[in-house]
């Protein structure tokens, strides 16, 4: 288990090595580069050159490659085309808006979905479980900015209860979670619906299994069934699809972000790309994806913590 | 015969779950009301009239009117088709490409499906929302370019799909009886593979295409959608947002189109999956 760990850790490393050069290439065939997003169409060719010669562009690409993997070897993501500041400050800036929404997101998602799950399979087919099933298909098909503009509409502009738009003050613990409450609700709402689905239908597998149904047969109360017997079991495949869901929440967290102008990753994603800001676009990118791999390696992990019979070499 | 009874039986099993038949008929209806946008709408959707800037809803205009003036329902029933051709078209581009990856992958195995699946995890580690924007960062905005952007992003999903099917169709005795008689690889593929991993991609298309449908509109919010003045559910919402105080209807109603279209496919998808998967069956 501990070799596996560290193996599966190690794997990232190449893994987001070659996500950093696609998305280092991919960019870099963009017409109209940083320096035409700076200066506007109107810019004269001189002035083009001599920005694209400040900015380090005018080299060719592969030697720009090799300046930019070297400088991440040194630990520096290099500094942003258009601020001139450190791109790792920026992220620093922002990091904490995004972390604070997608771990309140995926805190709400588990706490709410996995109960709603369970409650549903164990009154299948009655009306709980009709309105828990349509509920979650509501959930999954409303886009994250259409809930999140709703319940902006509802308790931010009519019933004056939260803030609009903003991230509040990251040292002031009060006015972070008071501005997190209602993207935190968009965000944990949607992983409640993917969740609680997934949940209900792991849950029905499990009761149909022949060991539900010995431990009923020798007389163990119906609540040791569902709890001891079902559940811990139902519980493993939910916790694999969690990680499966970290793309979901992670794309979810950047519209979220944007519909509440939360001065976070996937707000600064979306400036940089209307910028060009190649340095800071790729920068976050591989900060998503590498966030995507970390929560689906931790979720294996925890498979093989939950379920004992799984042995990883 | 054996086929007509597994038909007959698909459709009933599909009929008997009334809630797939209210996404088929939900969707029949949308795709209609798309397809005769330009008869049905009450005015044209890009014309200009700042007299009647974020004029309330009213009977003379549904949905209200955006800050041009322009009909907000006549905007939003045009909206629909860049919405369907998004969604179903980069399903389409998605299956061309992914199906025989991924079926390649399956059926060879060796080193054609370390390649395929080490470039799926690769390009399956981006969230499709962040991949889209990658891709229309590069190639500007444009419908075609849309499709193309979900389209590649769902491709690694689809021939992951796909390579999970042909790997668990290739012990099977008939294709095994195929390749003992002497049938080339390409013919395998193509006469017993292809048609009976079918059904299973199928299952998933109807929900693919709600997620397209989604990834577009998020796509146009962020602003990187089909060029205006062209509507779009996506652009029109955030359009709207802006304006939430005054004119609230803007962002409502075409986050309401986008909420019943994508709801539609995914009652239907769930019927589908029913129909797959028989443990589940309610």
């Amino acid at each position: 288990m501990f070799q596996y760990t560290i193996r599966r850790t190690l794997l990232i490393i190449p893994t987001l090595w070659a996500v950093v050069t696609v998305v280092f290439f991919l960019i870099r065939i963009v017409p109209g580069g940083p320096a035409v997003a700076a200066l506007g169409t109107y810019a004269t060719e001189e002035q083009i050159r001599t920005l694209e010669h400040q900015m380090g562009l005018d080299k060719p690409v592969v030697v720009q490659y090799v300046t930019f993997l070297a400088d991440l070897c040194r630990g520096s993501l290099g500094k942003s085309l258009i601020t001139q500041r450190p791109v790792a400050k920026e992220i620093a800036q922002a990091l904490p808006y995004t972390i604070d929404l997608t771990v309140a997101g995926m805190v709400l998602g588990i706490l709410m979905g996995v109960p709603i799950g369970i409650f549903c399979a164990l009154n299948r087919n009655k009306t709980p479980d009709y309105l828990g099933r349509v509920g979650s298909l509501v959930g999954i098909s409303m886009p994250e900015f259409y809930l999140g503009i709703l319940l902006m509409y509802v308790f931010a502009v009519k019933l004056d209860l939260f803030p609009v738009i903003g991230g509040g003050d990251l040292r002031d613990w009060g006015s972070r979670l008071y501005h997190l409450v209602l993207p935190a609700f968009t965000l944990g709402i949607v992983m409640t619906a993917f969740i609680s689905r997934m949940t209900r239908s792991s849950m029905l597998n499990v009761i149909g299994e022949d060991y539900v149904r010995t431990a009923r047969a020798k007389g163990v109360s119906e609540r040791m069934v569902i709890y001891k017997h079902a559940l811990r079991n139902a519980l493993i495949p939910t916790t694999t699809v969690i990680g499966l869901y970290a793309g979901i929440l992670m794309g979810g967290s950047v519209l979220t972000e944007i519909v509440y102008s939360r001065p976070g990753l996937g707000k600064m994603m979306v400036f940089a790309v209307k910028d060009r800001d190649y340095m800071t676009l790729q920068t976050v990118i591989v900060i998503f994806s590498a966030a995507v791999f970390f929560l689906n390696l931790v979720t294996d992990l925890l498979y093989a913590l939950i379920d004992p019979r799984i042995e990883y070499h | 015969m054996a086929q007509a009874v597994r038909k007959g039986l698909i459709l009933y099993t599909f009929r008997r779950n009334k809630t797939s038949v209210v996404g088929v008929v939900m969707a029949i209806i949308i795709v209609c009301l798309a397809i005769l946008a330009p008869w049905i709408s009450p005015y044209d959707p890009i014309d200009q009239n700042v007299k009647l800037q974020y004029s309330a809803p009213s009977l003379a205009h549904l949905c209200g009117t955006d800050g041009y003036g322009r009909d907000e329902f006549s905007r939003i029933l045009w909206g629909a088709r860049v919405s369907l051709v998004v969604g179903i078209g980069s399903v389409l581009f998605s299956m061309v490409f992914g199906i025989p990856l991924g079926v390649i992958a399956g059926y060879k195995g060796g080193r054609a499906d370390s390649v395929v699946s080490r470039f799926n995890d690769i390009f399956m580690s981006f969230p499709i929302v962040i991949f889209g924007l990658l891709i229309l960062a590069i190639m500007g905005p444009g419908i075609v370019k849309i499709i193309i952007a979900i389209g590649v992003a769902l491709t690694p999903r689809i021939a992951r799909l796909a390579r999970g099917s042909t790997l668990s169709l290739k012990e099977m005795p008939y294709i095994e009886a195929a390749r003992a008689v002497g049938q080339s690889d390409t013919k395998i593929i193509i006469l017993h593979v292809l048609p009976n991993i079918f059904g299973d991609i199928l299952v998933m298309g109807a929900l693919w295409i709600a997620t397209a449908i989604i990834v577009e509109a998020s796509l146009s919010f962020i602003g990187l959608g089909v060029r205006p003045p062209t509507p779009s559910w996506g652009s029109m919402i955030r359009a709207g947002l802006d304006q939430l105080t005054n004119a609230p209807w803007l962002s409502m109603f075409p986050g309401l189109a986008i909420f019943l279209t994508v709801f539609s496919f995914n009652l239907i998808a769930d019927g589908l999956r029913d129909i797959a998967d028989p443990k589940l069956r309610g």
